[in-house]
């Protein structure tokens, strides 16, 4: 295995596409070390992006952020601002795993990944997020539910990089949030998650997005949770409609962590709970 | 297996070491290096037995390359204490007895360190989740926290006097 | 005197302080070395291939590949560990599970093993190695591994214990059964009766370092052996009765061991390692990953147990009975038994009869884990003890009081106890605040006794004293939770020095006679047992010593407060002689002092247990939390209370891990399907309150302090303490563990 670590995206990127081999992008490394220590990956190639000075950085504010690919969980956390106004997303990066996690894993790291229970994938969908996608010779921009296509597969070509995620301007009277539920209260991954990010005006909610995730192939985009809610002060009646279509739309297995059961009635239990906690965080009062 | 040579500073001293690309930097500072305070629990990042900073963050040594080691600077248990002087949260996690089996005590000083330097007055809880990347099976963790909770304390004190 | 074990009140000095551990300063700082911390010059890396299947006949196994990869030095098979067990079924089950004999019978069982020069050299050659399977039905489920139509495992498994001997071969490989009085008669005086049936699942002990070991062959048929173990001892006879050695032959030597609880009390890959080595020449190192402790070391039970309790009106139980059907794994085990003796032993019952199947299935084999067998049976028992006192209307503790084992009480599972804790500790309940404390929405409370047996068996010491009198005490019991330290307060207080002077070692199995292995919570009581005979005995070589060196007679002289006293009034002209003057002069008076002890500790104290837990249930989503508990607990005499409260907490948190989140997941085709950390969610920090501790010391007769065991007990009541809070809490009673959040949830819907 040869371990590469260039100083640019587009070299990563002409890197990945001369391997004739099985190429993976090393961020974190929480993932893939795993898998490869489980014999589950032998990869001819590893192409670190660490050193890339354009994916270790969060730049932006209110009218938009940059968050790079090699950005750790632990640096989103103590990011001054990116928190203040997208805590949901902030929130979602930092439950992955543990604090020793945090010092590696990253938000580009758990979407390529492509599990269904990853827990930022909700949040930056609910947030309406875009991925920057570097190949070899061109460059695109995509939404982040657009990625991923399937448990452990994503439509990005063999020499494309995610080299960063762009989070859209933020409204005045906007709110997220994500909430997972696991076993245990740490070290475990979402049963389910939900995520709603909305912006209210005078209390009423004028556009919301809600997603959940471990409940699907993919994390999803529900579109019939956000109408419920749109338009509404989030009363009750709201809220119970945004809980049916939220566990309308789950499509679960059973597996060791959950049922179909747990899953799609929980799914309903926590957007109901993350719409209200981004309803108050979008200054919203029920 | 091609491998790298990778010079890196370990508890401030300068460590230099060849390994293979896809070896651990667990495996690496165990086996290569002779510092067998690192722990393997699991190799999956999700018991913390193999603790260390890398360059101040607190990381899992199983979930890191060797060779991204290059030009990095390491911490592990070995260098805690001063010399012949323990760290004080050494010295509590003896005198409040929070310890038994021991091995998973390394990545719990490790983990512990990092939290107290972010968060010097942690509560309860805090401290709880911040070390809720460390598993230890033998405590049930009662006197563990409460070993940080006086080390805190200790260093709190401490710093008070130097401003004074 | 000198070697009575009888307990007298004596006034300590050093017992039942908190002294520094002497273990502490090495695994703080990270020098403390333990099963894979070993190094030997030339060392191979050892690897072993596992069966993918739940049970499968080998049709073949072709390693020549393997062989030829430059780098390998050994490959083995089941054919280079002949068969030296001469009829002993039980060893060659053992041979069998460390290395497939022509079948895997769960998924993990060793099948081929190869010492490489490195780690990737071995797994490499690893994947060379082809084995031709022929894939077999497979049960893994206790239940229905005993149905008439269940794939047979072994076709020379019959049941023992049932009447005629049954001539067909089937999974259930022995029936006990324990009681007295008529059960029948009993119930048909009850006014109420409760009936229910438990299921628990199987969890593991999940010590945090793998099982590992350093194993150094030579051609002559001598070696020696590094290892992670609860009993280097037992381990060294095994692996010499394996192999075909001489036991004297083999040293092995116990390194720290980084927790066991019971799982590493049996042998798994440690004749794998040294066959590797004997065929390399050459030390070989094998360390399992951690998803092969999990697939292929000595979980506990999962089980299956009906338990009927029959009280009348004033709130006397008149009839109990339990049927216990355990799990045991791919071979025969004796686990349900103990399930059945445990089940109603904490009660004064005059009518009461359990039973236990003990049921083959494939799995891997089951070890002990902390008073293994009794948390199951005691999670039946007590939930329906709960049952009947809320059917009487009775408070639960109370219910409990008037019914408890007191002295004098004939056990359930035969003998009569003599002076005992389960009253106190209910006693103590009654009068704690944790049970006054106001509990919000969706909390409840919840409250569980539990029992363990203790064991002392064979066990062996030496004190030796240095020139500078310091002293080593020489245990051949495993240090599991501060052993050493409390042995050393021990040996102090015996010959009245400090602390400090002493210093406790684990000998290996050359230095000293035959241990048993740390198991049965018996290492500071029968090595502290031994350890007080031993230096009483040493005592007595002082004061010949002293004699000499005074020329007067032994007679005259007396041991006190760490000095060689000279008695009368003829002898005042003498200064008394400290240890170290004694010490400093052994070559002119009869040669250096040590005491030595060898015997049966007989006569370990039962201990009794009564837990205090509250919840609080997330009604939406079954997620359920402990918010506060409480452990009360006979320690009979606590040495180091320290290390009581440890033992207690310890205990308390894995009985907690295993009643909510803890199991095995089987697929259905028989492979596990959470073999690591990850999904095998045994308790982090912020899963957990700070657990609180109460130690009550009811002198156990027959230990000349009046030490009890400790250690297994606190593990006992936690799964009902947790479900019946969770009874009190939102009114679902749960009767299979561990209680998942889907498993309260669906309760909840069930409810509703």
């Amino acid at each position: 295995m040869r371990y590469e670590a260039p100083n640019t995206t587009k070299a990563a990127a002409t890197l990945l596409a001369a391997e004739k081999g099985k190429a993976f992008v090393l961020a974190g490394g929480t993932d893939l070390l795993v898998r490869m220590k489980a014999g589950m990956l032998e990869p001819d190639l590893l192409v670190d992006i660490k050193q890339i000075d354009k994916m270790r950085t969060i730049a932006g504010n209110s009218t938009g952020f940059t968050i790079g690919a090699a950005v750790p969980g632990v640096e989103i956390g103590e990011h001054k601002t990116l928190g203040k106004l997208w805590p949901g997303v902030v929130e979602a990066a930092q439950l992955i795993g543990s604090d020793q996690v945090q010092g590696r894993c990253t938000i580009v790291g758990n979407l390529c990944n492509a599990s269904p229970a990853a827990d930022t994938v909700p949040a930056l969908i609910a947030a309406g997020a875009k991925a920057v996608v570097v190949g070899k010779d061109k460059r695109r921009t995509m939404a982040v539910e657009k990625i991923v296509t399937g448990p452990g597969s994503t439509s990005l070509t063999k020499s494309e990089i995610i080299e960063s995620i762009k989070l859209p301007k933020r409204d005045r009277n906007s709110g997220d949030a994500y909430l997972r539920f696991i076993p245990r209260t740490e070290m475990d991954i979402a049963v389910v998650g939900a995520a709603v990010n909305l912006t209210v005006s005078r209390g009423v909610i004028k556009s919301a997005r809600v997603a959940l995730g471990a409940v699907a192939p993919t994390a999803l985009l529900v579109k019939e949770a956000a109408d419920a809610i749109i338009g509404s002060k989030l009363d009750d009646a709201s809220l119970e409609r945004l809980a049916a279509a939220c566990s309308a739309a789950c499509n679960p297995i059973d597996d060791k962590r959950g049922t179909i059961h747990y899953r799609t009635k929980v799914a309903g239990v926590l957007g109901r709970r993350a719409a209200t906690i981004a309803y108050e965080r979008a200054g919203g009062k029920r | 297996m091609s491998g790298a040579h990778v010079s890196t500073t370990i508890n401030g001293d300068a460590v230099q070491f060849a390994c293979p690309n896809d070896e651990s930097l667990l495996d690496a500072l165990r086996n290569r290096v002779g510092l067998t305070g690192v722990k393997e629990g699991c190799g999956t990042g999700d018991c913390g037995a193999c603790s260390i900073t890398l360059d101040g963050r607190l990381v899992c040594s199983c979930l890191v390359l060797g060779v991204e080691a290059d030009g990095k600077e390491i911490g592990t248990v070995e260098g805690l204490a001063d010399g012949d002087k323990l760290h004080p949260l050494q010295e509590n996690f003896i005198k409040h007895a929070a310890l038994q089996c021991g091995i998973c005590t390394p990545g719990f000083l490790v983990a512990a360190k990092v939290l107290l330097e972010r968060n010097p007055d942690p509560t309860e809880q805090e401290i709880r989740y911040a070390l809720a990347g460390n598993l230890c099976r033998c405590t049930g963790y009662d006197k563990i926290v409460r070993a940080v909770q006086a080390t805190a304390k200790d260093l709190r004190k401490k710093s008070k006097k130097k401003s004074r | 005197m000198t070697d009575s074990t009888s307990f007298t009140n004596q006034k300590f000095k050093v017992i039942g302080q908190r002294v520094r551990r002497q273990d502490g300063m090495d695994k703080v700082t990270g020098r403390a070395k333990y099963g894979a911390d070993a190094v030997a010059p030339g060392q191979l890396v050892g690897v072993i291939l596992r069966s993918p299947h739940a049970h499968a006949k080998i049709k073949k196994i072709d390693t020549s590949r393997a062989e030829k990869l430059k780098g390998v030095k050994a490959v083995i098979t089941s054919k280079d560990l002949p068969d030296y067990t001469n009829g002993n079924r039980d060893l060659l089950s053992m041979l069998e599970n460390c290395m497939a004999r022509g079948r895997a019978l769960y998924d993990g069982h060793a099948v081929a093993a190869i010492a490489a020069v490195d780690a990737s050299t071995a797994r490499k050659a690893l994947k060379l190695i082809k084995v031709d399977y022929k894939i077999l039905p497979h049960v893994t489920d206790v239940d229905a591994a005993m149905q008439e139509d269940a794939p047979v495992i072994h076709d020379w498994v019959r049941t023992i214990g049932v009447e005629p001997a049954p001539s067909k071969a089937s999974n259930v490989s022995m029936r006990s059964e324990f009681g007295h009085g008529d059960v029948d008669a009993g119930f048909a005086k009850a006014d109420v009766i409760i009936e229910k049936s438990y299921k628990t699942e199987q969890t593991h002990q999940g010590y945090i370092e793998p099982h590992a070991c350093l194993a150094s062959m030579s051609p002559d048929g001598s070696g020696e052996l590094w290892v992670t173990t609860q009993g280097h001892f037992a381990y060294r006879n095994w692996c010499a009765q394996l192999l075909g050695l001489d036991m004297s032959k083999l040293k092995v030597t116990s390194s720290e061991i980084g927790g066991g609880f019971g799982g590493k009390t049996h042998i798994w890959m440690e004749p794998i390692a040294l066959a590797l080595s004997r065929k390399a020449n050459r030390p070989v190192k094998l360390v399992m990953s951690r998803e092969e402790v999990f697939r292929a070391s000595g979980p506990t039970s999962s089980t299956s147990i009906d338990v009927k309790i029959g009280a009348t009106k004033d709130g006397r139980i008149v009839a109990a009975t339990s049927e216990c059907r355990y799990q045991g794994g791919a071979f025969p085990g004796a686990w349900a038994v103990i399930g059945a003796m445990t089940s109603f032993a904490c009660y004064d019952l005059e009518n009461v009869k359990t039973v236990g199947y003990e049921v083959v299935c494939n799995r891997p084999k089951v070890a002990a884990y902390r008073a293994p067998s009794a948390p199951m049976a005691s999670f039946a028992t007590e939930s329906t003890v709960d049952l009947v006192a809320e059917a009487l209307g009775m408070d639960p503790v109370d219910f409990r009081i008037l019914n408890a084992a007191k002295e004098g009480t004939r056990a359930s599972y035969g003998p009569t106890y003599g002076p005992i804790g389960i009253g106190p500790t209910l006693e103590a309940v009654k009068k704690h605040p944790h049970m006054r404390a106001k509990l919000k929405k969706n909390q409840g409370r919840g409250m569980a006794c539990g029992f363990w047996f203790n064991f002392g068996g064979q066990t062996s010491c030496t004190i030796n004293v240095a020139a500078d009198g310091t002293v080593n005490l020489s245990v051949g019991t495993i240090d599991v939770g501060g052993s050493r330290s409390s042995l050393s307060m021990i040996c102090a207080e015996e010959l009245g020095i400090s602390y400090e002077q002493v210093r406790t070692h684990i000998g290996d199995t050359a230095a000293l006679a035959h241990n048993d292995m740390t198991d049965g919570s018996r290492g500071t009581f029968a090595s502290g047992m031994a350890a007080i005979i031993a230096a009483r005995r040493t005592k007595e070589v002082l004061k010949l010593r002293a004699a000499t060196a005074w020329e007067i007679p032994v007679e005259d002289v007396d041991w006190q407060a760490g000095y060689a006293v000279a008695l009368g009034d003829k002898h005042s002209n003498l200064e008394p002689l400290s240890l170290a003057d004694i010490a400093a002069n052994t070559e002119n008076t009869g040669g250096p002092v040590a005491g030595h002890n060898e015997f049966v500790a007989d006569g370990a104290g039962v201990s009794f247990a009564s837990h205090i837990c509250d919840v609080e249930v997330d009604p939406e989503t079954g997620s359920t939390r402990v918010i506060r508990y409480t452990v009360i607990q006979d320690a009979g005499k606590a040495i180091h209370p320290d290390y009581v409260e440890g033992q207690f907490q310890g205990g308390a948190a894995q009985g907690i891990g295993w009643a909510l989140n803890e199991e095995y997941i089987y697929g259905e085709d028989g492979r596990l399907q959470n073999p690591g950390f990850l999904d095998y969610r045994i308790p982090v920090c912020s899963d957990l309150p700070f657990i609180d501790t109460q130690i009550l010391e009811i002198p156990n007769p027959n230990h000349p302090y009046g030490v009890r065991g400790v250690g297994e007990t606190s593990i006992v009541p936690p799964l009902a303490a947790v479900g019946n809070a969770v009874s009190n809490a939102v009114g679902v009673r749960m009767t299979h563990v561990p209680m998942s959040p889907p498993r309260i949830l669906a309760a909840l819907e069930a409810e509703a």
